[in-house]
């Protein structure tokens, strides 16, 4: 940790991760308004000391539905993150250690997945799951099993060709036990690195699913939601627009600094 | 060489049939009877489903289906749209110049400002240049392109009233879908050409060059740029696949015509057969432009040319 400190590139990152996370847990008290509450007289009303971030076009407070929306876009990073590294991982685990009949078909998966860029594997699973915000935790996180399961078995596999693997199997250590006591703490490193700058991502492509129209559903304070209902206003309301692409901005700015840091940090490590 | 060729060619094929397979998967894991859709909901009888049924041949074994599937795939032939009734591949035809268009539009501008900019911050590492081009191509990474797209459009369309909204047609009408499409691209492009020039000027025959007394610009360009440049091909290569996920969302925001905003309309309507249509054709795209760059590699670096 000392080390990841250590550089430029974490420390903005982690301040970035902590000032969204900070808003996001206090919302409650940080909210002025109730993101929900719709008020006729105040509909579209520019940034002021009442409305920090002005009103949308249903005279919601738009600075209380960004540090609410901030829940549901963490939320739906960490959950379809924690998807993608449970399936990814054990998936990648076994084709690394049982190379061959296992190893065959989950790489052939992995690769005619990764054959669908970007967004439309994630698109494709949304075609089957329907809109919604849980539907959108599990696209992202599903669309992003290729990317762990390349990344563990190709670990697992560099780790287990090492000399002190084979002496573990030679002093009778079973698999589970080699995948425990060696592979895993060996594949931390790379897979923070990987996790940190996939929480990014997975911000990013749940809040443009929610944009358009397949995440989190109205009046759900979303931040792609936010700025879906903000295009239509954009000449009368910039602000709608402005302030929730901003906080996923900053969001994904943090968590891929944070990726910079711990890679420079893990290279330092491993060149001593 | 041709060994490589023949493999990486079969290896491709087995892809896009492993993809032929998994967009019939989608039909059939969605919820809902497909020929329920197809009638829509003007009231049909179970008999005229039924009838529906047994036409498309919903109630043959799944292999049947998944054969006769692959085989007109093979075909490029996706059935019709639930919605529209016109054929699937004509829908595409009609929408993928659209794409293309803007995806090569946004690639050329990712290129030719991110190489430029990579090659000056590695050559100036450390200095403010450094700094500045680094710290906007991490920004890039991070930028949401739907936001850049509408921070674009309120700027340069209605305040400062340069260029149109939204729509199609005109060069004028692809400038600002290009750069909300080339920023995200253009930044990764820059980080690895920082990279890999900072990589090449650490190595010893860079400093025989510079010791032989060559001028600056002939070991830039001979010696550091011919090297540094080659992987290079490979991840801007891939970032061409990447522009057809990016112009879904792009397409969208500029309210343009193109394949991508026509998965996303399909998707939200459930027309399954358009969905299976423009997922099987972006893998397509992909995995033969993914193909074409590593053979480019090849070709371009010796050490796997000779092999």
């Amino acid at each position: 940790m000392p080390r990841v400190l250590g550089t430029r590139s974490a420390r903005i990152g982690l301040a970035f991760l902590g000032l969204v996370t900070a808003l996001a847990i206090l919302a409650p008290w940080l909210a002025t308004h109730d993101p929900l509450a719709m008020t006729t007289g105040q509909v579209l009303k520019p940034p002021s000391r009442v409305h920090l971030f002005g009103t949308d076009q249903f005279g919601r407070d738009v600075w209380s539905r960004v540090v609410y929306g901030g829940r549901i876009s963490l939320w739906l990073g960490f959950i379809s993150v924690s998807i993608a590294v449970t399936v990814g991982g054990v998936l990648g685990l076994m084709a690394g250690l049982y190379p061959g009949r296992i190893s065959g078909p989950i790489q052939w998966g992995t690769e005619v997945l990764l054959a669908f860029p970007g967004i439309l594997l994630t698109l494709a699973v949304s075609a089957i799951l329907g809109p919604g915000l849980i539907q959108a935790m599990v696209a992202v996180g599903l669309s992003a099993v290729p990317f762990y399961v390349r990344l563990v078995r190709g670990t697992t596999l560099a780790i287990t060709s090492e000399a002190y693997i084979e002496a573990a199997r030679a002093l009778g250590g079973d698999d589970r036990r080699i995948a425990l006591r060696h592979v895993l703490p060996n594949i931390s490193g790379p897979l923070m690195v990987f996790i940190s700058i996939g929480l990014g991502t997975a911000v990013l492509t749940g809040s443009a699913l929610t944009f358009l129209g397949l995440g989190a559903q109205p009046p759900t304070p979303e931040w792609g939601g936010i700025l879906a209902e903000g295009r239509n206003y954009m000449r009368q309301a910039w602000w709608i627009t402005l302030f929730p692409g901003l906080a996923i901005m900053v969001t994904v700015l943090g968590f891929n600094m944070l990726g910079d840091g711990l890679r420079d940090a893990l290279d330092a490590t491993l060149r001593g | 060489m041709f060994a490589y060729l023949v493999r990486r060619c079969v290896l491709s094929l087995l892809v896009l049939l492993g993809a032929a397979v998994a967009t019939f998967l989608i039909l059939h894991l969605a919820p809902g009877d497909p020929a329920q859709l197809m009638l829509g909901d003007v009231g049909a009888t179970p008999e005229q489903i039924r009838a529906l049924r047994v036409q498309l041949g919903l109630d043959d074994p799944l292999p049947a289906q998944l054969g006769r599937y692959l085989w007109r795939a093979a075909h490029l032939d996706f059935g019709y749209s639930f919605y529209s009734r016109q054929p699937v591949a004509a829908e595409l035809a009609r929408q993928l110049p659209a794409t293309v268009e803007l995806s090569l539009a946004a690639f050329l501008l990712a290129v030719v400002v991110g190489v430029p900019l990579g090659v000056v911050a590695a050559l100036w590492r450390g200095r403010w240049l450094d700094s500045l081009a680094t710290g906007g191509a991490v920004v890039g990474i991070s930028m949401p392109s739907f936001w850049l797209g509408l921070l674009l459009i309120f700027a340069f369309a209605i305040y400062l009233g340069w260029f149109p909204v939204t729509g199609q047609g005109g060069l004028d009408r692809l400038v600002l879908p290009g750069i909300a499409l080339a920023v995200g691209p253009g930044a990764l492009i820059a980080r690895l050409v920082r990279s890999s020039v900072l990589e090449v000027l650490r190595k010893e025959y860079v400093r025989v060059a510079q010791a032989k007394g060559l001028s600056p610009s002939r070991v830039l360009v001979r010696h550091i740029l011919r090297n540094s440049l080659i992987p290079v091909v490979t991840i801007a290569g891939l970032q061409l696949g990447a522009m057809l996920s990016g112009a879904v969302v792009i397409e969208t925001v500029f309210a343009r015509q193109g394949v991508g905003r026509l998965a996303v309309t399909a998707i939200l309507a459930k027309d399954f057969p358009l969905v299976q249509g423009v997922v099987f054709l972006a893998a397509v795209i992909y995995v033969t432009i993914n193909t074409v760059v590593d053979v480019l590699y090849a070709l371009l670096n010796p050490t796997i040319r000779l092999r």
